[in-house]
């Protein structure tokens, strides 16, 4: 009764009050606009500039080779950025490798096979699996994959393929679970739902005249996909693909718990290495105020800031290029 | 018009809460995970008994350094004790609480005992000792069935308090790891995989079959892991044991150690175990607020005491020895000081 009375009033006053502050709000109105704008930037802007500053001093300890020094050793103070910056984005590659079959054959099924009933729960079940909180990807993947990766995966792999060649030396090593592959392969599943998402978006986008004429040429599913779906929206699919990479980048917690957390740099699949964010979540809370590793980690963090900036700036360019 | 009333007096009632809270004068304390347990249980039951209540903030060892040395705490707590040019120049008293030790656990696949020594866990880590069959661990264990199998060091991969204590204790053991590796909350293993936390490391143990990790004493006690045996400086065969820790402990020179920086690794006592650390507070010496900085010293106090031994030792920590606690109890009272004054008399 009372709620309803003072909500009256209040509506009362909003009429007699629209008036006057018309004027004077629109003026606020887009005042408060600009600012929200401008925040963005300058916020950007500072985080850059804290991160570099922060990092400087490491960067003139240990000159430019800093960026490729592979040499982590927090007990002599000497710090390179080379592992972290290759594990960074070697895990990213194979995320995307592992990805894009899969966001492919995805979107492919939910635009064009998919009966409708079952459209609906299956784009809904990838959109939730952007849901899944990063932990969580992690916890899974370090009690549940690393010990299936271990036991069924590497040890017949690295026994057959181990020994060949070339590419053996991308099977090396004892099978510990935790790796490059199983940091990838987390890191696939978790940007499946941003690049399927896109993939869909591209396909839809797809005028029906152009597939029906192909349709009626007599092409199969197959040859309308290969030939005019995937054609036309090529350049677009490109940036769906390195924005799922810029994901890739700069994920922490899930990496930290499945890549095995070594500062060595091998080429193997099953080696353990490091990502720059992951470093920066083991090292962290130890790094204290002035010390060269803390300057060495903020430098390490305007690498990353560097690289998924190159990364998603070229998936804007060609996500909006289109044709 | 009425809304406001409503919001002017929520307002008071909050402010009036906020301010009521102000005055009991909680401590804030910020720094080391490893003995974050027992400080976390102290401070409910120290809340029970005198209504001050305490937070401690579990962000690492550099972390609460970094807070206190910028006074955002009213203690710093830290695992591997501060340097002295650090401590003097940022005018801080470090003192220890409780002493924890660091176990090895292993995964055979089968439950084998096991004996293992400094110079074999250094080789191990370094990647020079790699089957479990090697001849020197089969010197250690005369007569067990040791497995031809790989072995696979895993370590923390956060730079933790542990692995300071545990490098510590390779470094003391093994010359060549002192000079190629050393000791620090983190290094550059030369082999192995990390896992973040206590664990994490046993998470890794036990799923991979040939692993060897080490975590602190009180997570293996309450998950029941599969510990080995060490041999010690004494050439002793010792288990983990509280009785082992406690040796440790009463062999540390705490007599000749400045800011009760005594090392407790590697010590010559016949029965005590070799990976044992004492865990530190950071107090300012010159506490801006005489107040807060006698409530901190006030709630250790009470810690050292026959209540906050029962509370550490429930949850598998060793209490110091007595005679540490009175010299720690005199440095209270004749180094902090606010304005010339001391802020506490024992």
């Amino acid at each position: 009764m009372d709620a309803t009375l003072s909500g009256t009033q209040a509506a009362q006053g909003l009429a007699t009050a629209r008036k006057p502050t018309g004027r004077v709000s629109d003026p606020i109105f887009v005042g408060l606009l600009w600012g929200c704008g401008i925040f963005v930037l300058v916020l950007l802007g500072l985080i850059i500039a804290m991160l570099f500053e922060g990092g400087l001093p490491a960067l003139r300890e240990f000159g430019i080779s800093f960026l490729w020094s592979t040499t982590w050793n927090p007990v002599t103070e000497r710090f390179g950025a080379g592992v972290m910056v290759f594990g960074t984005v070697f895990s990213a590659v194979i995320a995307v490798i592992v990805a894009l079959p899969l966001s492919f054959g995805i979107a492919f099924f939910l635009t064009e096979i998919a009966p409708g009933p079952l459209r609906r729960p299956i784009g809904v079940a990838v959109q939730l699996l952007a849901a899944v909180p990063s932990i969580i990807f992690g916890m899974w993947g370090f009690f549940v994959v690393v010990p299936l990766i271990a036991t069924y995966v590497q040890p017949p792999l690295i026994e057959w393929l181990g020994p060949i060649p070339l590419i053996g030396a991308l099977f090396q090593g004892p099978p510990l679970g935790a790796g490059m592959l199983t940091a990838g392969l987390i890191l696939a599943l978790m940007i499946l739902p941003f690049v399927t998402a896109m993939f869909v978006e591209v396909l839809e986008s797809v005028p029906p005249m152009l597939k029906e004429s192909a349709y009626g040429v007599g092409a199969t599913t197959y040859e309308v996909y290969r030939n005019v779906s995937v054609p036309y929206g090529r350049t677009a699919m490109v940036g769906a693909v390195m924005l799922g990479l810029g994901r890739a980048l700069g994920e922490t917690m899930a990496v930290t718990f499945v890549i095995g957390n070594a500062t060595r740099m091998s080429a193997s699949l099953f080696a353990p290495g490091a990502t720059i964010a992951s470093t920066i979540a083991n090292e962290f809370p130890e790094a204290s105020i002035g010390s060269l590793k803390l300057q060495a980690l903020l430098q390490l963090g305007f690498i990353l800031f560097v690289i998924s900036f190159i990364v998603l700036a070229l998936s804007r360019m060609l996500v909006r290029t289109k044709g | 018009m009425k809304f406001a009333h409503i919001l002017g007096a929520a307002a008071l009632s909050f402010g009036a809460a906020f301010s009521g809270a102000a005055f009991a004068a909680d401590i804030n304390g910020a720094g080391a995970s490893f003995p974050a347990p027992v400080y976390q249980a102290w401070a409910a039951a120290y809340k029970e008994k005198t209504g001050t209540g305490l937070n401690y903030q579990s962000i690492g060892s550099g972390g609460g350094q970094n807070q206190i040395v910028n006074r955002t705490v009213d203690f710093g707590a830290s695992d591997a004790p501060m340097a002295d040019d650090k401590l003097e120049k940022a005018n801080l008293l470090q003192f220890p609480t409780v002493i924890g030790s660091v176990v090895a656990i292993v995964n055979l696949g089968e439950d084998v005992p096991l004996t293992l020594s400094g110079p074999i866990l250094a080789e191990i880590y370094q990647g020079k000792i790699t089957k479990w069959n090697d001849a020197k661990i089969a010197e250690l264990n005369k007569g067990a069935k040791l497995p031809d199998l790989a072995i696979v060091p895993v370590y923390r991969s956060d730079s933790s308090g542990t692995s300071f204590v545990f490098t510590s204790y390779l470094a003391s053991a093994s010359a060549d790891w002192k000079s190629n590796v050393g000791a620090a909350t983190s290094v550059q293993w030369p082999t192995g995989a990390g896992a973040k936390g206590n664990e994490g490391v046993a998470g890794t143990v036990k799923n991979t079959k040939g692993a060897v990790g080490y975590v602190e004493f009180i997570y293996a006690a309450a998950n029941k892991l599969a510990t080995t045996d060490l041999v010690n400086k004494a050439g002793k065969v010792v288990k983990p044991t509280v009785h082992n820790f406690m040796a440790a402990a009463g062999a540390a020179d705490w007599a000749h150690a400045k800011n009760f920086a005594a090392s407790m690794v590697d010590t010559a006592g016949e029965e005590a175990w070799p990976i044992v650390s004492a865990t530190y507070i950071l107090l300012p010496k010159n506490p801006t607020n005489a107040a807060q900085s006698a409530e901190v010293i006030k709630f250790f106090d009470w810690a050292y005491g026959p209540e906050g031994d029962a509370v550490a030792e429930k949850l598998h920590y060793i209490a110091l020895p007595n005679t540490v606690v009175e010299e720690v109890k005199k440095a209270w009272a004749s180094e902090v000081k606010a304005d010339g004054k001391a802020v506490w008399t024992n």
